[in-house]
């Protein structure tokens, strides 16, 4: 029989509400522990020794005159853990420190735990290491040649060469869409690295206890895979191993690998016994970097004689520096998240990541999906312009619809991006604007579609992608157990609304524990857009089962049939006879006589078939997607070319907005994250070393140059996801940055195929322009004469 | 090794004022005022965003200015009047400031890394300015970084408290004595 509580949309009070973060004062008021906030009886600073050179055989190391020193009490090398690992199963390229070779400036040679820094650093200082100088592969074009089995940076690769992965897709008949094609274009774009920058450097500290159990404190978005990547490279049972997340300072995907700087803290610690922390300085988090590759996307759009678009056709070169992280996945990204949002009839992709001798790329909020759909729609905004179409209604006309597939065999649920645009068109008062502001200003639009986590987990050993535990004592609080990690994003709140919604109890009954693998049961962390989707759906179910406990302590208790009562306001009331009420209280206790406490497991499990039967299929497969559509307003400055985004209108269709207030927020950090992107963020390189490794010259947009943004919630409840929701983490990254652009256009009549576009482009760009439009007028003066 | 033990100078005495309490520590002459705080004073809710000045995670008021203290010498701070987010709280009444409960509230805070640094910037703000603009409060925070909230929600956090605090008086009585 179904519940009442089961019935769609039926909700308690919790869902849809402005809820704070359930951890907001511990954070305001400083009191949240994160890692290196974590002292431990005895413990020892760890200092990792890095390469100088890009690419160099190590001939040998000499660690013997730092082992001697004083107040150093272990010194570890490569060879000494020479475990492969890596967060995908078909990528497993790293080792804790290089082992023969170094493959970028800032690699891990060596390291060291001593009584304090100073020390650490004298011994560092002490190590001898002799290189033997290869040759740097810095140009993604150079990783594409056949080179000799020497200088392959990797055992993989793609034939001779060191491509690390190949993709080619095509679906229809993409050449006949643009040989009929009433407009068609094909540009090259190239995209810069960036960096998460999070306000948090990794930090770690490892515990090699005298009992043989190893424990890691560690900033991590995915605990789970640095458990089994432990257990590879130390060699040690998974049940021996303990990972901790305490609080997390932002991640944005560039804290969800298994890192090499944890197995060193480990190794380290095992040697001496003593627990070793690792914190790394603003530099070495831009050598660590796993953000996002640098790229040169080539997109073909075709569009036919019914103004619809007919054909994309794209090519991406992508930088994935010295390791394979999560590049497999992106390199398919970068072709088949540009399915939607926009029905997409014939598709080709040609996707190839290299390897280059560079800090390692990885995820990055709207991982493999932010360079192309820059690319797109740009486009479109161009072919908008040649036809004479509004591009609002250019979009609108060729929206996917609810409940279809696309031509990949992605399957689309509830989809609002018409919503979306209809909604961003006129918070700006489109109309009164595009096309119609003075020059210098303007007014651009663009569309999104990402993923709600992936349907096919990317290790395939058929562990559901959520569980969550529950349990109820005698206190009547309810612990939550999962490992969907908070990494600030507000994930332990979500769990407890819909927990506490399902359960008909405030909020602060739950208390969350979400940062320990003893206890926690797994789940694949937060990265990928998952957790609200996955963990929310595996805490519904969990709380489902617990409710059936506690009703039944309330049917009891009362003598009435406990299917006959709900759960709300702390109380069990008979349905049809409210003046029966069994205080929450009461029920649990007597649910709980002769068993105790009360435990319910709920989990998630994407159900399978939804995708296609092609190579790749599963890449992009997701139980849900979320879409979006923004309207950027910016102000050039015509003497400095200095572009300002002055107000967006950010509207996103979340599903459900469990916490309008925790939505709000992730539109509204995405939109600053892209727009650092879009305008201002820079990876810059010199030889295989960074130049601009720390917060200064690595500039974020600071808040004078943040914009006004307008989050706009658009809800389409997704039938699967809880309570109808779905992601809003990342998508929401994906319009910003063609949308600025797009407004750039509009402002000064400029395009840019380049990132990020700064005041000296546009300053170019505009002195350009001036001395063509002069030189045609002399033109036309002497014509005259 | 006695090489490279002479290369390490001595630990000095120095005695800081630290939120209302006198403290003695030894420290090397290079230790800078934000080592100190966290790995002898345990008061780790200032934090370490960069160690070289660019993030503001590290502010803490000296002498009722809100100062990175990575780039302050600990022996330099020596006989000044120290506030870190400890303090704040101590003297706030039910150890949340106003503007704490106004960005508890407000969602100031995702992962919530820099919200010390970004209190204490706008505590000195608020002292000097009890009723700023969006644009005074957005140039009072330009030293800090913050990479979760696009500063929209921190920005009306510092309305927020600003105008409780102005509407209510007393509501930010104790918080005085961080400015004295």
């Amino acid at each position: 029989m179904t519940h009442p509580h089961d019935l769609p949309r039926q909700d308690h009070g919790l869902i849809g509400k402005r809820i704070p973060l359930i951890d907001a004062k511990r954070k305001a008021t400083g009191q949240a522990v994160y890692t290196d906030d974590i002292h431990l009886p005895g413990q020892l600073v760890g200092k990792i020794l890095r390469s100088p050179h890009a690419h160099a055989r190590i001939k040998s190391i000499d660690t013997s005159a730092a082992e001697a020193m004083p107040g150093v009490h272990a010194v570890v090398v490569g060879s000494e853990a020479p475990n492969k690992f890596g967060v995908l199963p078909v990528s497993q390229d790293e080792t804790a420190l290089a082992v023969d070779r170094v493959l970028y400036v800032g690699d891990q040679v060596a390291a060291v735990a001593a009584d304090d820094e100073w020390i650490a650093l004298e011994a560092l200082d002490a190590i001898q290491v002799e290189y033997e100088l290869l040759r740097p592969f810095l140009d993604m074009e150079d990783s594409l040649e056949d080179v000799p089995d020497e200088l392959r940076l990797h055992e993989k690769t793609v034939g001779n060469t060191n491509i690390h992965k190949q993709v080619r897709q095509d679906f229809g008949r993409v050449d006949d869409a643009f040989d009929n094609a009433r407009w068609s274009a094909k540009k090259k774009f190239k995209f810069i690295g960036v960096n998460h920058a999070f306000t948090e450097p990794h930090a770690t500290i490892a515990w090699y206890d005298a009992d043989g159990r190893l424990t890691v404190w560690t900033a991590q978005q995915v605990p789970h895979y640095l458990h089994r990547a432990l257990a590879t490279v130390m060699e040690m049972p998974m049940h021996k191993i303990r990972v901790v997340r305490p609080t997390v300072g932002g991640g944005f995907g560039g804290k969800s690998d298994p890192f090499p700087h944890e197995m060193v803290a480990a190794l380290l610690s095992k040697k001496c016994g003593r627990p070793v922390r690792i914190l790394f300085d603003r530099e070495e988090v831009f050598y660590l970097n796993h953000g996002r590759h640098p790229s040169k996307i080539e997109v073909g759009l075709a569009i036919d004689d019914d103004n619809k678009i007919s054909a994309l056709d794209i090519d991406a070169l992508i930088d994935g520096g010295a390791w394979g992280s999560f590049g497999v996945v992106t390199t398919y990204y970068n072709g088949v998240l540009a399915n939607g949002p926009y029905r997409v009839p014939n598709f080709r992709y040609q996707g190839r990541r290299v390897y280059t001798n560079k800090p390692p790329c990885g995820a990055m909020r709207g991982h493999g999906a932010v360079n192309t759909r820059f690319a797109y729609e740009v486009l479109i905004d161009e072919a908008t312009r040649d036809l004479g179409l509004d591009p609002v209604q250019f979009r609108i006309d060729n929206a996917l619809p609810s409940f279809t597939k696309t031509v990949n065999e992605f399957r689309i649920t509830t989809n609002g991006i018409v919503e979306c645009l209809e909604r961003a068109r006129d918070a700006a008062g489109w109309s009164e604007k595009f096309g119609k502001l003075p020059f210098g200003r303007g007014i651009g639009v663009a569309g999104g579609f990402y993923i709600s986590g992936s349907a096919l987990p990317i290790h395939w050993d058929g562990i559901p992608q959520s569980t969550v535990h529950l349990k109820i004592d005698f206190d009547g609080g309810i612990t939550i157990h999962s490992l969907a990690a908070e990494i600030g994003q507000g994930s332990d709140t979500m769990l407890a609304q819909i927990v506490a919604d399902v359960l008909g109890v405030p909020i602060d009954y739950c208390r969350v524990k979400s940062e320990d693998t003893d206890t926690a049961p797994i789940d694949l962390g937060s990265y990928s857009s998952r957790v609200t989707f996955m963990a929310g759906n595996a805490a519904r179910k969990a709380a489902q089962k617990m409710r059936r406990h506690v009703l039944e302590g309330a049917g009891a208790l009362s003598g009435y049939p406990a299917e006959l009562f709900v759960l709300t306001g702390e109380e069990c009331v008979h349905v049809a006879m409210p003046d029966v009420r069994v205080p929450w209280i009461d029920a649990l206790r007597r649910a709980m006589k002769d068993r105790g406490a009360l435990t319910t497991s709920g989990c998630y499990t994407s159900a399978p078939p939804m995708g296609g039967k092609h190579k790749g299929a599963a890449a992009g497969l997701s139980p849900t997607y979320s879409f979006q559509a923004y309207v950027a307003e910016v102000e050039v400055d015509l003497a400095t070319g200095k572009p300002h985004v002055t107000e967006v209108w950010a509207a996103h269709d979340c599903g459900r907005a469990l916490n309008p207030l925790a939505v709000e927020a992730q539109i509204e950090g995405c939109v600053h994250m892209g727009l650092g992107q879009v305008l201002a963020e820079d990876f810059a390189y010199n030889d295989g070393n960074v130049l601009n490794p720390n917060l200064l010259d690595y500039r974020t947009l600071s808040p004078t140059e943040t914009p006004e943004i307008h989050p706009i919630l658009v809800e389409t409840f997704d039938p699967e996801g809880p309570f109808g929701a779905k992601e809003c983490g990342e998508g929401p990254l994906l319009p910003i940055l063609p949308a600025v652009a797009n407004a750039i256009y509009d402002a000064v009549g400029l395009r840019f195929y380049e990132l990020p576009i700064t005041a000296d482009r546009v300053y170019r760009g505009l002195e350009k322009a001036r001395k063509q439009r002069e030189r045609r007028s002399k033109l036309a003066d002497e014509v005259k004469k | 090794m006695s090489n490279a033990e002479s290369k390490r100078p001595a630990k000095r005495l120095l005695t800081l004022d630290v939120n209302g309490s006198r403290y003695q520590v030894a420290a090397y002459p290079s230790a800078v005022l934000l080592d100190v705080l966290r790995d002898d004073l345990g008061l780790v809710g200032t934090k370490r965003g960069c160690d070289m000045g660019t993030c503001g995670c590290c502010n803490v008021l000296i002498d009722g200015r809100a100062v990175m203290s990575c780039l302050v010498l600990a022996h330099d701070a020596a006989g000044k009047s120290i506030w870190t987010i400890e303090g704040v709280c101590e003297q706030s009444p039910g150890g949340v400031h106003p503007l704490q409960a106004a960005w508890a509230e407000c969602g100031g805070s995702q992962c919530g890394f820099c919200t010390a640094g970004f209190v204490m910037a706008s505590l000195e703000l608020l002292h000097d300015e009890p009723e700023p603009s969006s644009r005074q409060i957005r140039q009072a925070i330009s030293g800090n970084v913050c990479r979760c909230t696009g500063y929209t929600k921190i920005v009306e956090a510092i309305e927020t408290a600003a105008g409780r605090m102005v509407e209510t008086p007393g509501c930010a009585s104790g918080a005085e004595v961080l400015f004295e």
